[in-house]
């Protein structure tokens, strides 16, 4: 008896892989905090230690994305828009992608931070990752939702939690214009190659924290059905 | 004539034997899915599940069985144009009846979707169509029963888009959803205890000579204020069981709505309760109504009376099979489809439950044989419609409407083939 059609009906719910894919995510942005503090330290081996596990998390993340797709046959009828929920997936996948090009960006060049501006960089990352747990959180909250059938008083909650990661975003793009005109005090006194990639550097965390705000964007979408 | 006074016995053995055959086939498969759902949203374990089957589908085939067994004994035929062969009428019925069960058992092996109630209706149509004339068949009554297999997933996926829609009114979405849930989970405990009663009274109650009258206009009031008293009785018993299950959160659980699922795994043993009743009502009926029509030609000497009353020992036989069917080889099933149905959690799986059980026993009322798998689809379709249930799969809704494309000439091929030896050995 292989299965009748009744058990045959019930597919998987997408809410549980979701939350693990964005679980990899987060946890290889949080990677970031140590990696940056080594490469303001010098300290190359521990930079590269991390790395490799920023790019093994980034990988773990990637096989999930992969298994959620190859999951979601248009055939199944599910209480959010498939195109939505994919589309979530693809902006909580760039989290990990943005943290990986940093930290590989840094570690091929070796990069050293500069101390006048290592103090800002240091907050500017801690807000980037702060605001990819505040995304984890919301899409946390999509067991309660499925709970209450996408209604009620848990989208106040969903809410608050966007509006939350809204405004940590923006504070990230506050930090990232001050890091930017602190590089911008000191560039002639460094190598402009080296300039040129920490400018990228910069953008790339900005990226990283517009990503995870992303990611509630569609979060929001998927509950205004 | 002849045939009948000769190897009338034999026949009844004969015929008794393929209704417990297909008993067993429903008892081992179809059963699973009805009692699937408590399984699997973990209200109940696979040997309370199948104690709560053993005696509600008993019940059910018992206590509201009657009228659906009649219809298939009396409603698809016209007896009129077989008056003078009776013999066909019996052979037919026991074609009919190893048909059904063969095609079951062969469906179970490879694992297809099956419909008791389509195989059983198809072989039916089958025989009738090809071994006496087309014009034997009641075409009025078999358009209303395929009318029924449609609108009763409907019906039932509305009521279960309600139920739940309800729930989330009353006790999730609210301040403090656990106290809500002890409040309102008796409430639907009382629904499940008057319908069940209600139907009993109504339906049931002719193989006893329990008489009520309360004075009142008409048998529906008069059963009224025992129905609601069972119903009263039913929710307090329930109120009693909420108030073992503690308000802290279980262990380990993430989820905040953890003590309320609880709670409705509580409201679940009652809905699978109604569950079971429903199919006993319904699908042992397709097994037994063809013994009955075999039981009332060969006891009356040959004669096909539209009117007899229905021995209980052909309803019991029905249960007996399906109860052995369970405890043979549908626990086996059962613990399968357990397994894969985790996504139901039992403030769902109740709602598709009763909306369901709901259906198949007004549906058994009126003599309606639908088929209670068909049915269940519908209503878990249905919480599925209110943004209840993670993911399901539309394509398996298509396979079903298939099953029901192909159930229905298998039936008729094998009750065909089958009905020929039967005439080819003792005609």
């Amino acid at each position: 008896m292989v299965g009748s059609p009744f058990t045959n009906l019930f597919g998987q719910s997408p809410i549980r892989p979701i939350q693990e894919h964005i679980g990899h995510a987060h946890q290889c942005a949080v990677l970031l905090q140590p990696f940056v503090e080594a490469a303001i330290k010098n300290d190359w081996d521990s930079a590269n230690a991390l790395y490799k596990q920023i790019s093994d998390l980034e990988h773990k993340a990637d096989e999930a994305k992969t298994k959620l797709r190859a999951n979601l046959p248009s055939s199944l009828m599910m209480p959010v828009d498939r195109g939505d929920l994919l589309l979530m997936v693809s902006k909580q996948d760039k989290i990990a992608n943005h943290t990986k090009d940093i930290a590989g960006i840094m570690v091929g060049r070796q990069m050293q931070i500069p101390l006048e501006i290592s103090e800002s960089m240091r907050k500017f990352v801690e807000i980037a990752i702060e605001t990819s747990a505040q995304a984890v959180k919301a899409v946390n909250e999509m067991d309660e939702l499925l709970e209450l059938g996408f209604k009620g008083r848990v989208l106040e909650v969903v809410e608050k939690l966007i509006e939350e990661l809204n405004r940590l975003e923006h504070e990230n793009d506050e930090l990232q214009i001050q890091v930017r005109s602190e590089l911008f005090q000191i560039e002639d006194s460094l190598s402009p190659v080296n300039v040129v990639f920490l400018y990228k550097v910069i953008e790339g965390i900005g990226a990283l924290a517009d990503a995870a705000q992303s990611a509630g964007g569609k979060l929001q979408l998927l509950i205004a059905r | 004539m002849e045939i009948l006074a000769q190897h009338g016995h034999l026949l009844l053995i004969i015929g008794c034997i393929f209704a417990f055959f297909m008993a067993w086939g429903i008892g081992a498969n179809d059963v699973a899915n009805a009692m699937g759902t408590s399984v699997g949203s973990r209200a109940l374990t696979v040997k309370q599940a199948i104690f709560i089957a053993i005696i509600f589908e008993f019940a059910g085939a018992y206590f509201a069985g009657g009228e659906v067994t009649s219809t298939i004994r009396k409603g698809i035929l016209d007896p009129d144009l077989i008056t003078n062969q009776p013999e066909l009428l019996v052979f037919g019925m026991m074609a009919a009846l190893l048909a059904a069960g063969c095609w079951l058992l062969i469906a179970s092996i490879k694992g297809w979707p099956v419909s008791t109630t389509h195989s059983i209706i198809g072989a039916l149509v089958g025989f009738a169509a090809v071994g006496i004339s087309v014009d034997a068949v009641n075409w009025g009554k078999i358009g209303t029963i395929v009318a029924s297999w449609v609108i009763s997933p409907l019906l039932a996926g509305t009521i279960s888009y309600a139920l739940f829609t309800s729930v989330q009114r009353l006790v999730l979405d609210t301040e403090n959803p656990f106290q809500n849930a002890r409040r309102y989970v008796p409430i639907y405990i009382f629904f499940v205890g008057f319908m069940i009663a209600m139907v009993t009274l109504l339906k049931g109650l002719k193989n006893t000579s329990l008489n009520l009258d309360f004075g009142f206009e008409s048998k529906f009031l008069n059963s009224m204020p025992l129905a609601t008293a069972v119903g009263i009785l039913v929710a307090i018993f329930g109120a009693l069981l909420l108030r073992r299950v503690s308000e802290k959160q279980p262990e380990g659980n993430q989820n905040r709505y953890a003590n309320v699922e609880n709670l409705f795994a509580i409201l679940m043993i009652f809905t699978a309760a109604a569950m079971a009743f429903a199919h006993g009502s319904n699908d042992v009926a397709n097994a037994v109504g063809p013994l009955a029509a075999i039981a009332s030609v060969i006891e009356s000497g040959g004669e096909i009376v539209k009117k007899s009353a229905l021995p209980s020992w052909i309803l019991i036989l029905g249960g007996v099979g399906i109860v052995v069917g369970l405890a043979t080889y549908g626990f086996r099933v059962m613990a399968t489809i357990g397994r894969k149905i985790t996504e139901l959690t039992p403030s769902r799986g109740f709602a598709a439950e009763l909306g369901a059980a709901t259906t198949v026993v007004f549906a058994s009322t009126w003599g309606l044989p639908i088929s209670t798998t068909h049915t269940l689809v519908g209503a878990v379709l249905g919480v599925g419609l209110a943004r209840g249930i993670g993911a399901l799969n539309l394509k398996v809704v298509g396979s079903i409407f298939m099953s029901w494309v192909v159930t229905l000439p298998a039936g008729a091929g094998f009750a065909i083939i089958f009905f020929f030896i039967l005439k080819a050995i003792f005609g």
